[in-house]
């Protein structure tokens, strides 16, 4: 079981959070503008790194709230969690 | 009117298990279970720091706690602008997000307090819904009320950590729900939604007995 750090509440088990992917994907400043590559790319592509990984987490069960967290994919330790619009924060 | 009129056919998720809890209560004398239906409910929703969450804190006379998993009382009785609602008991403002609370306040104000609590916000962006009928109230309470919940909540609520005046939204036997510590006996309101309530008093219940057993 992962202990996850709510940004809001504090320390929670990982049964109470959801999972929203990778973090800091920003939003096409014209999504017209898009071929359909693109707009794929944007849509479905994402990182599939093995380390350090900015990603959303819901709390679910708790506070409802969203927010990023920076958890290694290959040991599974959450490095950091922080609120929406906070700069990932740097993790070694 | 109306409201005078639906409130005799109300019928409370748990009403059909007071004797129920009556006898676990005979069983089991450390520790009590039982319903307290009806509570007023509104879900608020405002900017802190905003006008209009200033405005709201005068109307109910008491300050939205900032911090997470708290909670603000107004006294019973006391003499706020709300001072002739609050006589009919204490009105509670639960933390449940940067920017949201839960009102919780005895059975039938709930219309008086969105009505107030709307005209307070003044069209500022914000809510106040009643949510009254979403979750319905068990009161845990006595010696042996930690560690039944403690058997099914991961949160540490050791004194500790979490007392008098703490509230959690987490999970409790895999439900949902809001737990909330009212006082040192330890007494804990659980505020779980009315669809979950039969599960709940049914995992109660065993671990009441069990706990019962246990010493
Ligand atoms: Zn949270």
């Amino acid at each position: 079981m992962l202990l996850i750090e709510c940004p809001w509440c504090g320390g929670r088990d990982e049964t109470e959070f959801g999972y929203g992917g990778q973090a800091h994907v920003p939003y096409p400043e014209d999504p017209h503008a898009l071929t359909d590559a693109q707009w794929a790319e944007y849509v479905f592509i994402r990182d599939n790194p093995r380390g350090p990984y900015a990603e959303r987490w819901v709390h679910s069960a708790g506070c409802r709230r969203w927010f990023n967290a920076v958890r290694d994919t290959g040991t599974n330790d959450v490095k950091a969690t922080y609120p929406i619009g906070a700069r990932k924060p740097v993790t070694s | 009117m109306m409201v005078a009129e639906t409130a005799a056919l109300r019928r409370s998720p748990l009403a059909h298990r007071e004797a129920e809890f009556a006898e676990l209560g005979q069983l089991v004398p450390r520790v009590s279970l039982r319903e307290e239906p009806f509570l007023t409910q509104v879900n608020l929703r405002v900017h802190p720091g905003s006008p209009a969450l200033a405005r709201i804190e005068r109307e109910l006379g008491l300050t939205l706690p900032g911090r997470p998993n708290t909670v603000a009382r107004v006294a019973d009785g006391s003499s706020t602008a709300l001072g002739s609602l609050t006589a009919l008991g204490s009105l509670t403002a639960l933390w449940l997000g940067p920017d949201e609370w839960l009102i919780v306040a005895p059975d039938g104000l709930a219309a008086e307090l969105t009505e107030r609590l709307a005209a307070a916000l003044d069209g500022s962006l914000g809510s106040a819904v009643d949510v009254s009928a979403n979750r319905t109230t068990l009161l845990l309470a006595g010696a042996s009320a930690r560690a039944v919940l403690e058997s099914g909540c991961a949160v540490d609520l050791h004194p500790r950590a979490f007392g008098s005046g703490d509230c959690v939204q987490t999970m409790l036997a895999r439900a949902q729900v809001v737990l909330w510590q009212l006082d040192d006996r330890p007494s804990y309101r659980i505020l779980v939604r009315g669809s979950f309530a039969d599960y709940l008093a049914d995992w109660l219940s065993a671990t009441i007995r069990t706990e019962g057993k246990s010493r």
